[in-house]
């Protein structure tokens, strides 16, 4: 967009609510969400289960079964182009050709009876105009790329005939063969051993070096974050508390729950320290179905005063690109 | 010196695959390929390894849950591969196990207090219904749950208190030893401290010693008084967990340490990626399993002879050609 000012963001989200329709009521799985990722930039989402971070990344490619799922309120900008009023038919062509995504388990997430070839040139044929057999020298190009041996042999392979780690790097050939602007990746990692993740990360660092998208790297693992992103958004049952570069994020957490979270890892890089009782967070997340009022964190927090339940704290910048939502700074 | 409380010799536990028309074995899997260790009264023995590195099914072998092919395990000067009936019965009485997943390892139609009671049930260990309630009342409070949850159901709990309640099954015998399976893995690590920090309260409260198996250095680090590291079927290094992790020996250890991603994004460490894949243990490759993927290795050395696991200093044992 030759008009546009340099400063736009290439996404932009701002309170995002997506709410699910269940028997036992509304669960507000996505309840307020801001972010914002910038081109090029490597974007952390960390949080527990059930925080909406999942949700968050599915709601942008309107990947959300709908109903029960419903995007209450909010908007989802694509370079400055409203997604939420997108019908299916636009969205289709910003899904891949714009926007990638990868998920936790590759093998879900592959059709068990095409070759993977098959697949990957399904992906490049619907956004460019190729041959079939152009589609499929396009295929074994991007196996190359992702480093999957003999890339002209196994791209007639079936999903099974590759372990773990191959059937991301297949993933992520996909989600990369029409060259995105923004790769999601849903924890790529979590269900691989730590060998094979650390392949995946490095992958994906040089995936993103050469392509110059932009990554937004969704995972529960603060190890992960540290070591491969420069920005981290911390969501709690459906909302951002905090958001901060990575250094600042760990040099001075500033969010109760972000201090918790982080203190409550256990720290192989301390081990030759004297070992300390881990500082668990007490109490569970709460339902969704029926939030607390205020802060949602207040019923586990150390430092909650009777106002923190009187209302929601909202997202303030405390310094240049740190933000927090806690009444106590 | 004290006799440790459990002295594994050996183990061999080979699993067959069936195939062809007629069913038969016709390939086997070398889950666990002459595994020995000991653990003292009071420690804990974390077992480290990726997938397939046949960590569980060890545990479960010192359990007699699966029968091991070959090997012995000691356990209080009796040995546990030859027992049977009556003496074997008695024996889970001593040994525990707790499992990685408490959704699928609770009977979701019994409910909590049944589920804890029933070892005291078949164990007799409870003269009257009266006795059986107040003991598992007792057992749910140990665990920080209460009296109330006696009577509900494992769905209606959070996976962090049904693990407490599958922690609590296991101690309503008072066992001497527990296999902790991945007891936090599956767990959100606000709730996984909470329930490392309760199976350390209950260790120093009852004198437990642990058999913890887990695929998470940083966890196994932090809750381990020494640490076995298996590879394919063997265990490549073993040693006092904070030497393991300061001074780590085998190149496995080093790789799958400089691998796990770290909470302090300014730490710069030295990187070793190992290359490829962990080998298909039905055809294991020859000497040192590890060969395919090491660094520094020296063929053929590695590739033909298997390296036995040798002492290189008090308590540090390293199965390596090149090391130690």
């Amino acid at each position: 967009m030759a008009g546009e000012p340099m400063t736009e963001p290439l996404l932009a989200i701002h309170s995002l609510k997506t709410h699910f329709r269940t028997d036992d009521g509304m669960v507000r799985a996505v309840d307020g969400v801001d972010l914002t990722i910038e081109r090029g930039e490597a974007l952390g989402v960390v949080g527990e289960s059930g925080c909406g971070k999942s949700v968050t990344a599915l709601t942008v490619l309107k990947l959300i079964q709908m109903p029960p799922g419903r995007i209450v309120d909010g908007q989802i900008l694509w370079q400055g182009r409203d997604l939420v009023s997108l019908d299916m038919g636009e969205m289709r062509k910003i899904r891949s050709k714009e926007i990638g995504i990868i998920f936790q388990e590759p093998m879900t997430s592959l059709n068990p009876v095409y070759t993977v070839g098959e697949q990957i040139a399904e992906v490049v044929r619907q956004h460019e105009p190729l041959t079939r057999r152009e589609a499929m020298d396009k295929a074994v190009e991007m196996l190359r790329l992702v480093h999957i041996p003999t890339p002209e042999r196994r791209v007639h392979d079936y999903p099974h005939q590759f372990s773990g780690g191959m059937r991301q790097r297949v993933m992520i050939a996909m989600a990369l063969s029409c060259n995105p602007q923004l790769l999601i990746a849903d924890e790529p990692t979590t269900a691989l051993d730590v060998t094979i993740q650390a392949q995946i990360l490095d992958l994906l660092e040089e995936m993103k070096e050469r392509f110059g998208m932009a990554i937004m790297l969704i995972t529960h693992d603060m190890g992960v974050i540290a070591e491969s992103v420069q920005r981290v958004v911390v969501m709690y049952a459906g909302r951002v508390v905090e958001e901060a570069s990575v250094d600042q994020l760990f040099d001075r957490p500033l969010h109760p729950y972000t201090q918790g979270l982080i203190r409550s890892i256990p720290r192989i890089d301390l081990a030759a320290e004297k070992k300390s009782r881990l500082e668990a967070i007490a109490g569970v997340v709460p339902s969704l179905l029926d939030p607390p009022a205020g802060c949602r964190f207040a019923e586990r927090c150390a430092f909650a005063t009777p106002e923190c339940t009187n209302a929601m704290p909202e997202l303030r910048e405390i310094e240049p690109g740190h933000r927090v939502a806690c009444i106590q700074y | 010196m004290p006799q440790p409380l459990l002295q594994v010799k050996d183990l061999v536990k080979n699993f067959g695959l069936k195939g062809g028309i007629l069913g038969r074995t016709v390939s086997e899997v070398h889950a666990v390929d002459e595994v020995s260790f000991y653990l003292n009264v009071g420690e804990t023995l974390g077992l480290v390894g990726e997938s397939g590195s046949g960590k569980s099914t060890t545990g479960r072998c010192v359990l007699r849950l699966i029968e091991p092919t070959a090997g012995e395990i000691w356990f209080e000067g009796k040995n546990v591969t030859e027992l049977s009936g009556k003496e074997l019965a008695a024996l889970r009485r001593d040994m525990q196990i707790i499992f990685q997943d408490p959704y699928a390892s609770l009977n979701p139609r019994m409910t909590v207090g049944a589920i804890i009671g029933e070892a005291l049930v078949i164990h007799n260990l409870a003269k009257n219904r009266r006795e059986l309630h107040d003991r598992v009342v007792e057992l749910l409070e140990t665990v920080g749950l209460g009296a109330d949850h006696m009577r509900r159901y494992p769905h209606e709990f959070s996976g962090g208190q049904r693990q407490r309640i599958g922690i609590a099954r296991a101690l309503a015998v008072s066992p001497k030893l527990i296999v902790c399976d991945e007891p936090v893995s599956a767990l959100d690590v606000s709730i996984q401290a909470q329930v490392i920090n309760l199976l350390e309260d209950l260790q120093e409260q009852f004198d437990l010693t642990y058999l913890f198996i887990a695929h998470d250095l940083s966890v196994v680090e932090h809750i381990s008084t020494r640490v076995a590291v298996m590879y394919l079927g063997r265990i490549v290094e073993i040693a006092s967990a904070r030497d393991l992790y300061a001074r780590p020996l085998h190149p496995y250890t080093e790789a799958l340490l400089s691998a796990v991603p770290i909470p302090a994004p300014r730490a710069k460490r030295e990187r070793i990626r190992l290359q490829g894949e962990v080998p298909n243990p039905i055809h294991p490759p020859t000497g040192c399993h590890f060969h395919t993927r090491c660094p520094i290795r020296q063929l053929p050395l590695c590739s033909t002879e298997k390296p036995e696991l040798r002492k290189t200093a008090e308590g540090h044992s390293v199965a390596c050609h090149l090391r130690g």
